[in-house]
């Protein structure tokens, strides 16, 4: 059995940044299925949110602005003091990483540039070109190195081990020995990204399953409002790959088969810089009502980046450029480059408090995986990697906190019984006969088809019985091989026993919201609806084992919900 | 451009676990749909026709480092090359070269993020903090440009002659990202850390024949990175012998 103070499950943003506060005082074991630096945030690209005021246009900014501008992203379903607390800090964060080496791109004073964004009054996105993921993900990995952080790589965690009043550590495999590890600490933290490959079309990387919310929900912890779903205005046709809203805060237009910049008709003032959850509406109306262009790769619109001329896309958009050219052999200097939504980034997770705690004590969740909530309906462009970098740290600060009043131990015997149980349990998974991709296929092609862009009772209802015949069909999932070390098979067949469990949160809260908030739009229920539905939605795993549906209130300080027009 | 109805792959298969069992190549036909990259091949191979088979994978967008290998005798990452434009319906896919082998495309890094870091590969400060950020100019950060877009991936690594006589060797990634800090306006690391590579086993080992350039995924130029350095070695050893440098002690 391994032992630490505090347990990190996650090696991106929200993960390095506690094990960075945490290490000094602690022993910390930091549990990653990847290297680090491979983690999903590496391929952010646009940037990150705060109030700086560099900008010649954005010098009248405030973080109280930045805080109005989220909330008002967020269709009033986030709750306000926690995005207070965010905006505030965000100042504080953005500086601390560029001091740890982050290479910013700079203006002509010599300070961090910001472009505009999506939903944001101001331009206050921090960007270094766009590669913003990449440049911040290698500065904390690189602070993390600095400080000896103890890294588990390509370890990968099979459950959280919790009895009804605390969590134990948890269970992990050892990938590339194939052993069966517990791991004891008064203090975990799940730091473990979204779950985009739930979905068929998604921008998120392979590794985007979902797993850790899934395994906080089998351990009895709720998530939280699961139904909303961002769906990105712009990936790349056929392979879904992201194009960032930097296209369009740099001043790319949104243009159909008629040559029209649509977004006129829809948000006048905003144009393309209105809010993802309504851009890619329009988007998929614009292709619904027929003005989408026809590709051998499937249908899309044109994102034309022609007019910015090519020594600004060279400089300001040099990733964007490259994988046009090496994916689908298009340079956006000469030609638009053709897009469509796809599933983004997951607003609900792991329900968390603003100081990162769950209901389970010693159990924390901070990033993708968790909602505290800050998104409510609909993310910002440029506040996913400003909810790492704030709720990373916080976690320091609470954790500390707890493990100074706690004086409980974890329980050996409880984590000692339950590696049993998974050696017996993946013993058992080894003997099934169906094969684990033609699941996951399935439940990728039902979310997509009926829990997307645009959703209705019928279709909604559809998802929640397909997955729970795919649920039964995991059951008689197999696999081609026994042996545990660097089984890659073996790990989807794990991964997709919790995908199952986060897609069935997802489509439940979308069957049982009737109304439209943010990126959940009902076709059926097309206004937002506040007297009967301005509330959080808690889903939790009942005595039976089937999901519990509970609802829980917003809170509300200092901006009333008014009507989102852009 | 598709040239053949199906493309053969000829993936060569290790498993280290397995004591004396040498390396062999096995056969897998995969069929050629448009747009069909090297890694949406091995993923089509692994889910359908040999679940057993291991490869490393995860942005499928040429960002996370994760797929370096060797295609038809190139090293590439899979994710990002198109099967069609390997010319020909028979693919070869190796592991990286120098390192060595966890089970099939599966390499051991170890050695690699050991080099990593071994330059200390981070901004050393000595000032404090100002209240805001560091001032650099737009001109000081393109210095570092070309080494920040590293991504890790060891495709230089794998093709270094020097590592595959010498592992003792830093390697091009290990310099090039020194190189990031030493050219970075705000780092403030003394001269004398330079000391740390003038040895053949540091900037002194490059052959300076360009194969990491010629490998590298992202357009890094790791050779520029160890001029800088030498260059920088050079002039502190004329400084350190006038009695002009300042951290002599």
């Amino acid at each position: 059995m391994l032992q630490h103070d505090i347990i990190i499950v996650g090696g991106g943003l929200a993960g390095l940044r506690a094990a960075v506060g945490l290490c000094e005082q602690y022993s910390v074991g930091l549990f990653t299925k990847v290297h680090p630096i491979r983690s999903h945030s590496i391929a952010a690209q646009g940037g990150v949110n705060a109030a700086l005021g560099n900008n010649p246009e954005g010098g009248d900014d405030t973080w109280q602005k930045h805080a109005f501008d989220t909330i008002k992203g967020s269709d009033y379903l986030a709750d306000q003091r926690a995005v207070e607390i965010m905006c505030q800090d965000a100042l504080e964060v953005v500086y601390e990483l560029e001091h740890w080496g982050c290479p910013f791109s700079r203006s002509d004073e010599g300070a961090i540039c910001q472009r505009p964004f999506g939903g944001a009054g101001f331009p206050r996105t921090c960007y270094s070109a766009d590669l913003t993921g990449h440049v911040l993900l290698n500065t904390l990995y690189e602070r993390a190195v600095s400080k000896g952080v103890a890294i588990y790589e390509e370890w990968h965690v099979l459950a959280l081990a919790a009895s009804l009043e605390r969590c134990h550590g948890i269970i992990a495999l050892d990938f590339q020995n194939g052993d069966i590890v517990p791991v004891q600490a008064a203090a975990t933290l799940f730091a473990t990204g979204g779950y985009g490959r739930v979905f068929q079309h998604s921008t998120n990387a392979l590794i985007n399953t979902g797993s850790g919310i899934g395994m906080a929900y089998q351990a009895s912890v709720p998530l939280k409002d699961m139904e909303f779903v961002q769906f990105h205005p712009t990936g790349l046709i056929g392979t879904n790959i992201l194009i960032s809203e930097a296209a369009r805060g740099e001043g790319g237009w949104l243009t159909n088969s008629q040559g029209e910049r649509f977004m006129q008709r829809y948000a006048p003032k905003a144009m393309e810089l209105a809010p993802r959850d309504i851009v890619s509406r329009c988007i998929r109306q614009e292709m619904d009502e027929g003005r989408g262009l026809e590709h051998p790769l499937g249908k899309y619109i044109n994102l034309d980046l022609r007019h910015l001329g090519e020594e600004r896309i060279q400089k300001r958009l040099p990733g964007i450029r490259s994988l046009c050219k090496d994916f689908i052999g298009v340079d956006p200097v000469k030609d638009p480059i053709p897009i469509m939504p796809c599933q983004h980034y997951s607003m609900g997770g792991i329900d968390a408090n603003d100081l990162c705690e769950t209901r389970l004590p010693g159990f924390y969740a901070a990033g993708e995986c968790a909602c505290v909530s800050v998104h409510g309906a609909n993310r910002l462009g440029g506040n996913s990697l400003l909810d790492t970098l704030v709720f990373g740290k916080r976690a320091v600060r609470s954790i500390a906190e707890y493990l100074q009043v706690n004086t409980i131990k974890p329980e050996a015997t409880l984590l000692e019984e339950l590696a049993r149980q998974w050696e017996r349990k993946l013993a058992k998974l080894a003997a099934g006969k169906e094969r684990p991709f033609r699941v996951q296929t399935r439940l990728g092609e039902t979310m997509s088809d009926n829990v997307g862009i645009f959703r209705e009772k019928q279709a909604l209802k559809q998802a929640v019985e397909d997955i729970v015949s795919l649920k039964e069909e995991y059951g008689r999932v197999g696999l081609t091989s026994a042996s545990r070390h660097m089984n890659y098979e073996l790990l989807n067949a794990l991964e997709l026993e919790y995908m199952l469990e986060v897609a069935q949160a997802i489509a439940l809260g979308a069957y049982q919201r009737e109304e439209s908030r943010g990126a959940h739009y009902r076709r059926d229920f097309p206004k937002r609806n506040d007297p009967d539905w301005l509330k959080h939605t808690l889903v939790s795993k009942g005595k039976d084992g089937n999901p519990l549906l509970s609802f829980s209130k917003v809170e509300i300080t200092n901006y009333q919900p008014m009507e989102r027009t852009y | 451009m598709i040239s053949a109805d199906t493309y053969t792959f000829k993936i060569l298969r290790y498993d280290r676990k397995r004591n004396g069992e040498a390396p062999r190549f096995f056969s897998y036909c995969v069929e050629a749909l448009p747009g069909l990259t090297v890694l949406s091949a091995l993923l089509k191979i692994r889910d359908e026709l040999d679940g057993t088979l291991a490869f490393r994978s995860s942005c499928r967008s040429a960002v996370c480092g994760s797929c370096a290998m060797v295609m038809n005798g190139k090293i590439e990452l899979a994710c990002r090359t198109q099967v069609a434009s390997l010319g020909g319906d028979r693919i070869v896919l190796e592991p990286l070269p120098n390192f060595e082998i966890i089970k099939d495309l599966v390499v051991d890094m170890a050695p690699f993020w050991k080099m990593y870091e071994r330059v200390k590969p981070w901004l050393i400060r000595k000032s404090p903090e100002p209240d805001k950020e560091l001032p650099q100019s737009e001109a000081e950060r393109e210095r570092i440009d070309q080494f920040v877009n590293c991504i890790l991936c060891a495709a230089c690594y794998g093709s270094c002659p020097v590592l595959a006589r010498d592992p003792e060797y830093l390697g091009p990634a290990a310099l090039a990202k020194l190189a990031r800090f030493t050219l970075d306006s705000r780092d403030e690391r003394p001269a004398s850390f330079l000391e740390t590579v003038n040895n053949e086993k540091g900037v002194w080992g490059c052959d300076t024949v360009f194969r990491c350039i010629d490998a590298c995924p992202k357009d890094v130029r790791p050779t520029d990175g160890i001029v800088a350095l030498r260059k920088d070695l050079v002039k502190y050893k004329f400084k350190k012998l006038l009695g002009m440098a300042k951290d002599e002690a």
